[in-house]
């Protein structure tokens, strides 16, 4: 409140210049990222989000605007600073690039080796940080030899040997299953948790995002579509891109298109009403639901709900007033709804 | 009988096939050595100054594109000739193994550079990426990245250097370069012995097999990527 946000990307713009043309890649983003929080920047494969994470540590020098972190503006910095301010910043990636001619202990104390520290502290360094992520037996080992979540393991315990205080993460858990995915947001949760670091996710998973981010901010076509705390952005997705992806399952949708369909959103409160029955109860209509979906977000239940609606538009248009009104539930029509 | 005949003439000239296989594995190693002296720095400025390298020099990487391309297309016999003035300039005289060193270099090092560019081009770029997010200088990420991780490829790339300069240094007879082509040359080709023409290619066959199966033998050590 009223201080300076920690991390601040300002009129930011990547253009790729090819022999021919220019690809503008991002354009206009403004985003300001608070310490402590975990931020997560969501978009469809080609959105730019990949490119937006690479501008924060300046591995991709913007076209336009800049990054200003902590009282330091990136775009003013020389290479030798620039490089001191990225030991500050860790980073994990989809495919972990860990160097797969070191051991384990040695890609953690990497790192460290490139800050100047001894090896004897890397190593000591290393030790702790296993413990941390649970691979204290695998100090000696290579990283063809570990499974892809155990190698995320030592990636994320690399990225923190300097004790950064923001980390990064591109597609960390895109090459991973499920129940490793899990396990892998749980330990960043830790790590935010304990050190207070702050955690920046780009992913195109939905579930990442609601499983522990704090806020979130969706990139659609190279332009920042929406931002704010997840609840809210959920709740209520004011665009296009928002809605489409919160809103993945939608080829239920799409058949239906052009009778009266609904969306209703629920918060923590209303999901625990038999909202369905009562309307049914109330209006003697029939109502088809085509889609539903609950989930738990920051330990509060949020779920939402297409409903197809009785063609006579009196008896629609009085449903939707009990919702909106009665009910108390967020309403949106989805007239002629179409996904790509 | 034909194989007493063989086992005769290879008693008499024991000495002189050991000295001159001794000739051969001087050449080729001292020659490898000077040529990876050479190539490994030509090897990485190539990888560097690409394009799409770490630091791209556009005009720099096509010079030496265009240097290299032209060592590696004059054929060995030619250069062998055409650099007798430079090599007795070097060495003091144009015949003998220490002479041939100096144009196997010269042949050697554009070859060298190709496989060592190569091998360094096979380096994960994200692993690169990975290293510049930690801040790593253009040197360290050379050093302590491009290099260790392209180990294994640099030590087959190896292998297969060490065998050409073997060959090379064989080419080598026709100019009195002393070693085993030169037996070969000057026993097979100028009296007709065929015999002892046969005990060198043997020879030469055995060192071939021997140097290539070192060689992978430690690159297989030295690689942790698949265990």
């Amino acid at each position: 409140m009223g201080t300076t946000p920690f991390i601040q990307i300002k009129d930011l713009q990547k253009d790729f210049k090819s022999k021919n043309d220019t690809v503008t890649a991002l354009s206009g983003i403004n985003l300001n990222i608070d310490k402590g929080t975990i931020f997560g920047i969501i978009g469809m494969s080609g959105a730019g989000k990949s490119t937006l994470v690479r501008c924060i540590n300046f591995l991709e020098r913007p076209t336009k605007g800049t990054i200003i972190i902590g009282d330091k503006d990136l775009s003013l910095l020389s290479d030798s600073d620039l490089r001191g301010v990225r030991q500050n910043i860790g980073m994990i990636f989809q495919h972990f690039n860990l160097l797969m001619q070191r051991t384990v202990e040695d890609n953690i104390s990497f790192p460290l080796e490139i800050a100047g520290y001894s090896k004897r502290e890397g190593r000591k360094r290393a030790g702790e940080l296993l413990d941390l992520v649970g691979l204290s037996d695998k100090r000696k080992a290579y990283p063809s030899q570990l499974s892809g979540g155990q190698k995320q393991r030592v990636a994320i315990a690399r990225a923190l040997a300097t004790n950064p205080q923001i980390l990064l993460c591109d597609e960390a858990t895109s090459a991973l299953d499920p129940t490793t995915t899990r396990s892998i947001l749980a330990l960043l949760k830790d790590i935010n948790k304990r050190f207070g670091i702050t955690i920046i996710i780009i992913t195109h998973e939905m579930a990442v995002v609601e499983e522990i981010c704090s806020h979130v901010a969706i990139i659609d076509n190279g332009v920042l579509a929406e931002v704010g705390k997840v609840e809210d952005v959920f709740r209520n997705p004011r665009t296009e891109a928002g809605k489409k992806l919160f809103f993945n399952n939608t080829n239920i949708v799409r058949k239906m298109k052009g009778k009266r369909i609904i969306r209703i959103v629920f918060d923590g409160k209303s999901s625990n009403e038999p909202v369905i029955a009562n309307l049914v109860m109330e209006f003697k209509a029939h109502v088809n639901i085509l889609f539903a979906d609950l989930k738990e977000i920051n330990e509060k239940s949020f779920g939402h709900m297409v409903l197809q609606l009785p063609e006579d538009k009196d008896l629609s248009d009085k449903i939707i007033y009990y919702l909106k009104n009665i009910i108390k539930v967020n309403v949106e029509e989805l007239i002629d709804y179409v996904v790509s | 009988m034909w194989l007493a005949d063989l086992i005769n003439i290879l008693q008499d000239h024991m000495a002189m096939l050991v000295k001159e296989t001794g000739n051969t594995l001087y050449m080729t190693f001292v020659s490898t050595l000077f040529a990876y002296i050479l190539a490994m720095p030509l090897g990485v400025v190539l990888v560097v100054t690409r394009e799409d390298g770490l630091y791209p020099l556009k005009s720099l990487y096509r010079l030496l594109d265009i240097i290299v391309n032209i060592g590696r297309s004059v054929p060995f016999l030619i250069l062998l000739v055409a650099i007798q003035p430079l090599t007795t300039l070097i060495v003091g005289k144009s015949y003998g193994s220490t002479a041939t060193i100096v144009p196997l270099v010269v042949a050697a090092t554009p070859f060298i550079a190709r496989l060592i560019e190569s091998s360094l081009q096979e380096v994960d770029q994200g692993v690169i990426e990975a290293a510049e997010s930690m801040g790593a200088s253009l040197s360290t990420i050379i050093f302590k990245v491009l290099i260790p991780e392209a180990k294994t490829s640099l030590m087959v790339g190896g292998t297969i250097a060490i065998g050409t300069i073997l060959s090379y240094s064989a080419m080598a007879g026709f100019v009195a370069g002393g070693g085993l082509g030169d037996v070969a040359v000057r026993y097979g080709f100028y009296r007709y012995e065929g015999e002892i023409m046969l005990i060198t290619v043997v020879l030469m066959v055995i060192l071939v097999q021997l140097i290539q199966f070192i060689g992978m033998k430690i690159a297989r050590k030295t690689d942790k990527r698949a265990i």
